[in-house]
């Protein structure tokens, strides 16, 4: 079997305004939402109670809620996990309290609407580790992109690689926090690490076509840097949708089978996976082009090197 | 003709035997297991198994087999409930001598165990258990210290009748000069003598001469070097009391290790009963023997609110007690505490070290038919929040234990009687496991129930079973042969994977399956590359086994550079990420590593083996 047997030659590059339009328009919609609806910071992140409670049999969120309501808590997020047997509470940050009061008070609710109800797992987060937590977020991002520019740069000998690279993997964990903020669905620690394993792993696919870029200018420097560039995506084009293919199907297995606690962690994946694979098409090129890509750029010595033949 | 080196024939077919060895316990899954230890922490021997096993056979706890494990023994069951029950029967009928904790054993063959070869351990989220994340509070360790300073400086001023105003600590960060003593003099001091005084037994020390508005000073300041040094002596002595803590309640592959600059990270698998164990793990108490005042009136002291010169009021059990402030010994000075039910109801046994006996001996010596006092000292840190202000303040309670009549003379072994059971118990522990030398709160912490971890590492299993398949049926279809290879290098992956963290001892995480599962899906993608090359070789109308040798050659740079990238990212998590996150990153990176070792090597033997060995190559099943 084989999809791509006839060699494809779209025109990435004369088509690259419109590309550019989508992604800045889908990254406009992103970072509005974030900065309008905000995330959905799970506890980790802003210190607060979260409880999985399962029962017997269904329960009625709004029995429970309002169970909550009697037993003194205010702001409680209840919604159901996987099945209506198990709920998700969340509660925020109970002064004063140790976590066995809180558990006790909320197992008391829970039982009282099934006596056979319990606890499976309870979460206290005091906020200062939350402030820890985003900063080390903020600071892996960046000293990730910042390691990868560095590495890029070095092993193509042009910044211009390195900042199409850079833009084109940006913009996936933008898409991502976009998307986690349009559902308002909560954003914990496993999303963060998913978000920094799909800027590792779509680089991938960008690292291809810029080692077929190079592999091209080497056989022939005088060729228009347009024609390099599309044919380059073109023969690399059956491998990068291939992996992602292969991938997903791993992720999407991963979101349905994995559980509740994985859900999160898998979405970002895969909405990651997929912006990377659209980006590295049709974004880190276009903009390596836009910065002046020419062969001498990558090649920047007359002698030609030869580039690790070997394994 | 394709060639492929012997020696890495060899190579592969090595580290392959090895991964499949190395993995091998992982395979067999665990059963609900119970692990028996001695209390006085000796280890178990055959005549204690056998104590173990006759009283669970005579209380009907049906056990599968048991052996002993460095020390503890591992007793196995078929089922939670037979867990369950045999727990409740050593503790209802064994706890003098051992203590018990729920735990799990690996089904795995007893030759693997006896060549060192053990599953990978399994983390709270796929086990269940309590999770603690301790702060500790390294700033109060400085402040002690100054103020063990402060109070040494007034001894030496005083004892070498030099006169002093005062001797103010700083400690807040926000004072001009943190973490400093200042010795404030009376105008035309000799100010020259009081610094030599204060430098002869501090010669660590730094003091530098001024001056205020009522006369010259003397300012101690620590060094950087000085006040990290404490703060690292405060955190790893409470790694170690902590340490001590959870091995005294025998909790089963318990961890306990440092986090960040301040922080403890504490793992218990399979404890479930969350207050009784933070209560004793947070603990910081000490004791005190001090003798009685006799001379002074305790209820003339309590009426006029203030204690005499060298004394200090307690009241115990509503009648006020005057105890002389000068310490016989105290707590740091023990060396070992038991308890045990005496004639006189439960007592402690306490052992002291030399100097603490010395001390014991001389006073008791001097002071038979008087009363001592055993002073039990808990400090704490309550959290309040007063008009949206939160404010934290350390509150210490003093208690009088015990007032006893000295009736004989005494050394470095005595009793202490007058407690509950349960409090001669714990304060046995604390004494035992030492004390804290700075108060710890905890910031995080987190219970997961055993039937949610079993659940999670049910789902995960299945996710990667489920994807595995996937890809199998996917890349067989797609790639025919070179497919099945492919499939073949990712089941090889997955197994060295799996024998490179049983070998680090990695802890398995939610996030590490995830992480597994992920390594499939990236795995693949060396084999696509190469493949892909090979399909466009062909094409481009080159002889099979050109194509194929160009497809590795070509691909390799690629492959590389796409994995260097994507190893950065994994190393960024490990070095930042804590936790969970972490097993994430490490099952990343290591799976970057195995999956350019399986794909290069590994596909490239098994194809060199498809087709090189034939002068002439037809076609290849590549799709």
């Amino acid at each position: 079997m084989e999809f791509f047997r006839k060699a494809t030659n779209f025109p990435f590059m004369s088509t690259r305004k419109l590309w550019y339009g989508l992604s800045i328009a889908l990254m406009v919609i992103s970072i509005g939402s974030f900065f309008v609806r905000g995330l959905n910071l799970a506890v980790e992140f802003t210190g607060g109670v979260q409880a999985q409670a399962s029962f017997s049999n269904a329960v009625n969120i709004d029995t429970l809620r309002s169970g909550l309501e009697r037993a003194g808590f205010r702001e409680e997020q209840v919604q159901y996990l996987g099945s209506s047997r198990e709920a998700a509470i969340r509660l925020p940050a109970q002064t004063g309290q140790s976590s066995d009061v809180i558990r006790a008070r909320v197992e008391g609710v829970l039982q009282a609407i099934d006596p056979r109800a319990e606890v499976s797992s309870l979460e206290v987060v005091y906020p200062q580790v939350g402030e820890e937590l985003k900063s080390g977020a903020v600071l892996a991002l960046a000293a990730t992109l910042a390691l990868i520019f560095i590495y890029i740069a070095v092993r193509f000998h042009t910044w211009r690689l390195s900042l199409g690279a850079i833009l084109a993997v940006l913009h996936d964990p933008i898409l991502v926090l976009g998307a986690f903020s349009l559902w308002h669905t909560s954003f914990d620690l496993p999303v963060v690490s998913a978000m920094l394993a799909v800027i590792g792993y779509s680089l991938n696919d960008t690292v291809v076509v810029f080692d077929r870029i190079r592999e091209r200018f080497e056989g022939s420097r005088r060729l228009e840097p347009v024609a390099v560039l599309d044919q380059s995506i073109n023969q690399t084009l059956s491998r990068t949708i291939m992996t992602k293919v292969v991938t997903l199907i791993v992720v999407v297995a991963l979101y349905m089978l994995g559980g509740q606690a994985l859900k999160g962690f898998s979405a970002a994946l895969i909405i990651g996976i997929v912006a990377g694979t659209y980006s590295s098409i049709y974004i880190s090129s276009a903009i390596a082009l836009d910065c002046g890509l020419k062969a001498e750029h990558l090649l920047p010595s007359a002698v030609k090197k030869p580039v690790d033949e070997l394994p | 003709m394709l060639e492929f080196p012997r020696w890495k024939y060899a190579l592969v077919a090595l580290v392959t035997l090895l991964a499949l060895i190395l993995a091998l316990p992982n395979f067999f899954g665990t059963d609900p297991a119970l692990q028996v230890a001695r209390k006085n922490r000796a280890p178990m021997d055959d005549f204690a198994r056998q104590a173990v096993e006759q009283s669970l056979t005579a209380h009907t706890a049906a056990f599968q087999g048991d052996y002993l494990d460095e020390g503890k023994l591992i007793v196995r069951f078929a089922s939670v409930a037979d867990q369950l029950k045999a727990r409740d029967a050593v503790n209802e009928f064994l706890a003098t001598d051992f203590i018990s904790a729920l735990t799990t054993a690996s089904r795995a063959p007893e030759t693997l165990r006896h060549i060192g070869l053990r599953p990978m351990p399994l983390g709270l989220d796929l086990r269940g258990g309590l999770y603690l994340l301790y702060q500790v509070d390294v700033n109060g360790a400085v402040a002690q210290l100054l103020e063990s300073y402060d109070q040494g400086f007034r001894r030496i001023l005083s004892s070498a009748n030099l006169p002093f105003n005062d001797v103010t600590t700083y400690t807040s960060s926000k004072s001009t000069i943190p973490n400093a003593l200042r010795v404030s003099l009376p105008a035309g001091a000799d100010v020259g003598a009081v610094r030599d005084a204060l430098r002869k037994g501090n010669t660590d020390l730094t003091f530098s001469i001024g001056s205020d508005a009522a006369g010259p000073t003397i300012d101690m300041e620590l060094s950087p070097t000085q006040v990290r040094a404490r703060q690292d002596y405060a955190l790893q002595k409470n790694i170690t009391t902590l340490r001590n803590r959870v091995n005294e309640m025998g909790v089963s592959e318990p961890i306990v290790k440092q986090q960040g600059i301040d922080r403890i990270n504490v793992q218990l698998p399979g404890v479930q009963n969350s207050a009784e164990v933070k209560d004793i793990l947070g603990k910081v108490a000490t004791l005190e023997f001090r003798l009685e005042d006799s001379q002074n009136s305790a209820a003339d002291a309590q009426q006029r609110g203030r204690a005499p010169l060298g004394s200090k009021l307690y009241i115990m059990e509503g009648s006020p007690k005057l105890l002389k402030r000068e310490l016989i010994a105290t707590g740091d000075q023990l060396t070992n505490a038991t308890s045990t039910n005496g004639n006189e109801g439960p007592e402690v046994n306490v052992t002291l070290n030399g100097q603490g006996g010395d001390s014991m001996l001389r006073n008791t010596r001097l002071n038979v038919g008087r009363r001592m006092a055993v002073v039990y000292i808990e400090k704490s840190r309550e959290t309040r929040v007063i008009e949206g202000q939160k404010t934290t303040r350390d509150v210490t309670t003093e208690k009088i234990i015990s007032l006893a009549t000295i009736r004989a003379v005494l050394s470095n072994q005595f009793r202490i009687t007058g407690l509950s059971a349960v409090e001669a118990r714990e304060l046995a522990l604390l004494m035992r496991s030492g004390s804290l030398s700075a108060p710890i709160f905890a910031v995080q912490e987190s219970t997961i129930g055993p039937s949610l971890g079993a659940e999670n590492i049910r789902k995960g299993v299945q996710a990667l079973l489920i994807g595995m398949l996937a890809v199998f049926a996917f890349m067989a279809l797609y790639y025919q042969r070179f497919g099945l290879v492919a499939n073949l290098v990712l089941v090889a992956n997955v197994v060295l994977l799996t024998a490179l963290l049983s070998m680090l001892r990695a802890t398995l995480s939610l996030p590490g399956i995830a992480g597994i599962i992920l390594t499939v899906g990236i795995a693949v993608d060396a084999n696509v590359l190469i493949y892909e090359r090979i399909r466009e070789e062909l094409r481009n109308g080159v002889t099979p086994q050109a194509a194929i040798r160009a497809g590795f050659d070509k691909a390799f740079s690629a492959i590389l550079d796409s994995n260097v990238t994507a190893f950065i990212a994994g190393l960024v998590l490990w070095v930042v990420g804590a936790g969970a996150i972490r097993g994430f990153a490490v099952v990343l990176t290591l799976g970057i590593l195995t999956s350019m070792f399986t794909s290069l090597m590994g596909s490239r033997a098994l194809i060199t083996l498809m087709y090189g060995g034939r002068r002439k190559v037809a076609r290849l099943s590549i799709g």
